[in-house]
């Protein structure tokens, strides 16, 4: 099968969308010239020209907000933040902008924008451009929330999303980019949709993004040892697929929710909660969280290796489940 | 001889200012939702002058205290009174209140109630018109107080880089809330701070309606062109801040000088020397007092939404079957404009 990156992936989604959406504009600091900090926008310039790869100076409430009234008024923009982190200078035009005018209008005026970025821990970048900050966006509500675990994913869920009448956030992970992984967008589910990543009878994991990939290398090591794991990787977190969970947790009878964004008030206690909320009578334990520390990200690589879970964190955590430790 | 320009915008100031009045009807019969009624009382000229310069295809963001600009700009006093009582019938469903009334139809992108949140949205809408080919100039209106939040320099920066035509309208009123302007504002000199980022300045007062009129039309020509502006009118707030405030903070005399830079009745002088008779006077007064009777007694008796509506338009319905590109800019642009080629 063919194998493609993270990156390229991102940005053949991108450029097709483009070309059939002339309306997209893209926005960001350095996504032109420089290519974007992570190269996913690398080679846009030159074919779409610079009215519609912008970059713009180093002003991220303008950069959204201006998004926020192009989407209103006839383009498609796709505003890159360069790291996720930088959303708290933008917080007010995605939470009390971008989210509510829809509803506030009456749904009269549509803003079909994207707000790309990537989080996450993995290159010793420490507290300020390292967080995964998902609970926030999730816990708006007016807001798509994708976030790719492989190239497949990051390829069709990117489509999609620029077909979408609302702003969907796009979150993607600075570990994956440069990755390679088998590409073959047939098999992808639809929009909205889970993924059963592997399948096994034994417990469930739950999770996304770059924790996809660490429970699937801990499931794999778990077989090993008789234990029959279901990966399920959610994809997108509004829209949240809570069928696709709930079906995989009543065959397993045990969850283990694993994130990357820290564990208080964060994306696994909601996940947690709604799978005992509607699972209560299958349930043979209770729901388990792998999550990040409650901690600023330090810089020293074991340190930051240690603050999120590890794929020996979360075996350990399933031998916990399983009554095996 | 009598100017039919200066009768209709004697008309539309009038019709502001009685509409606050029945805003405050509203509140006092107990029918508007909630008390965060920000009355434009005093403030009818920038807000009637600017509108009435715009063109049908210009676009516009306000703040909180947006009723007159709208009102002006075409709106009907029943679907906003009503949206002021959150009701169905009203403008946004009864989901958005006098705060966030909006109309894509009249290209109202809607009143903000995040001082400044509106202004970055004209930058975008500006960048659709450059990209899209549309003859149009999205306005941002604000207060004294967005003067000194940071996102308006962002988009003044912006706006100039990209030479998009946009115009962003200072409605100064002396006062955030209670905070006299010269207690929030190290320096006075906004029009001066506008052109350091290389926008068009200008400075009027917003006691004469033909003056601000005309300064605005010509303001927004250049910004048509791609020479983003900046306009600053002067005026006084009469009453309180929102419909609840008696205003103890500020100086007695101050106030009856300040209302004595009364718009209206500088304009029914103007049309007194030009030849009006009273008891016509009476007569137009008499007309819009009705009409905005209509709108209260429509707000009032207009039924509630249904708890049902509480869960609609968070989303779109119908994400399965995302619209064509041509609809989507269609729907978003109210006009037939395109030609396609944009790109
Ligand atoms: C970001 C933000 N900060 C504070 C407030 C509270 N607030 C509402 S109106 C207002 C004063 C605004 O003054 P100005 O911009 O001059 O407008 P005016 O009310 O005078 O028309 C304040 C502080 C708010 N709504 N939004
Ligand atoms: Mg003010």
């Amino acid at each position: 099968m063919k194998e493609m990156t993270y990156r390229d992936a991102l940005r053949l989604g991108l450029q097709e969308s483009m070309q059939s959406d002339p309306t997209i504009v893209i926005l960001g600091e350095e996504v032109g010239r420089y290519g974007g900090a992570y190269g996913v926008t690398k080679g846009l310039l030159q074919e779409f020209g610079e009215d519609w790869v912008r970059d713009t100076p180093i002003s991220e409430e303008i950069l959204v907000g201006a998004a926020v009234g192009a989407a209103m008024t006839g383009l498609r923009p796709v505003a890159e933040l360069m790291y996720v982190d930088f959303l708290t200078l933008a917080m007010d035009q995605l939470v009390n902008q971008a989210a509510k005018i829809r509803y506030m209008f009456g749904g009269q005026i549509s803003v079909p924008m994207m707000l790309r970025s990537q989080g996450g821990t993995g290159r010793s970048a420490a507290a300020q451009h390292s967080q995964s900050l998902e609970a926030w966006v999730m816990h708006t509500p007016g807001l798509h929330l994708a976030m790719p675990a492989d190239a497949t994913d990051a390829y069709v869920l990117i489509k999609h999303a620029l077909t979408l009448a609302d702003p969907v956030v796009f979150l993607e992970h600075k570990g994956l980019y440069a990755q390679s992984f088998p590409f073959n967008p047939e098999s992808a589910p639809p929009w909205g949709k889970a993924k059963i990543s592997r399948s096994g009878n034994d417990c469930s994991i739950i999770c996304y993004s770059r924790m996809v990939q660490r429970s699937l290398e801990a499931a794999t090591q778990l077989a090993e040892l008789g234990v029959q794991v279901d990966v399920v990787d959610l994809r997108t977190l509004h829209p949240l697929d809570m069928e696709t969970v709930t079906k995989s947790v009543r065959k397993t009878g045990r969850a283990l929710v694993v994130t990357e964004d820290c564990l208080t008030a964060g994306v696994s206690a909601e996940l947690s909660a709604r799978i005992t909320e509607e699972n209560f009578e299958y349930l043979e334990e209770p729901v388990l969280r792998m999550a990040g520390e409650d901690i600023p990200i330090p810089v020293s690589p074991a340190l930051e290796a240690a603050s999120v879970p590890t794929n020996e964190s979360i075996k350990q955590s399933i031998l916990k489940l399983m009554r095996k430790k | 001889m009598i100017s039919e320009n200066s009768r209709h915008l004697y008309l539309q100031l009038l019709r502001v200012r009685t509409f606050e009045d029945r805003v405050g009807e509203l509140f006092l019969q107990g029918g508007s939702a909630g008390t965060m009624l920000h009355l434009s009382i005093g403030e009818e000229a920038p807000a009637v002058g600017v509108a009435e310069a715009m063109q049908p295809k210009d676009s516009f963001t306000t703040h909180h205290r947006g009723h007159g600009i709208f009102l002006a700009r075409g709106a009907d006093p029943k679907r906003m009174l009503a949206e002021i009582a959150g009701k169905e019938a009203g403008y946004c469903r009864g989901k958005g209140g006098s705060m966030h009334i909006a109309d894509r139809k009249l290209g109202h992108l809607g009143a903000n109630a995040i001082v400044g949140g509106g202004i970055p949205h004209v930058v975008g809408a500006g960048l659709s018109y450059q990209l899209l080919k549309v003859p149009a100039v999205s306005i941002a209106f604000f207060g004294d107080g967005a003067m000194q939040q940071g996102n308006l320099y962002e988009s003044m920066n912006l706006a100039a880089l990209w030479k998009l035509p946009v115009l962003f309208v200072c409605i100064n009123n002396q006062y955030g809330m209670g905070t006299r302007l010269d207690q929030a504002s190290a320096s006075l000199e906004f029009v001066k701070r506008a052109e350091s980022f290389g926008l068009i300045g200008k400075e009027v007062s917003g006691l004469d309606v033909e003056e601000v009129k005309e300064a605005a039309t010509e303001i927004l020509e250049m910004a048509r062109e791609g020479k983003p502006a900046f306009m600053k009118i002067d005026c006084y707030r009469f009453h309180g801040h929102a419909r609840k405030d008696k205003s103890p903070y500020r100086d007695q005399n101050e106030e009856e000088e300040g209302r004595k830079k009364d718009p209206i009745k500088f304009q029914a002088d103007r049309l007194m020397e030009q030849g009006v008779s009273i008891s016509e006077m009476d007569i137009w007064h008499k007309k819009v007092a009705d009409e905005m009777d209509e709108a209260l007694n429509f707000a009032l008796e207009t039924q509630e939404p249904t708890l049902n509506s509480m869960f609609e338009d968070v989303y779109a319905p119908n994400l399965t079957h995302p619209e064509s590109v041509g609809s989507r800019i269609d729907r978003a642009l109210y006009s037939e404009i395109l030609d396609g080629d944009y790109r």
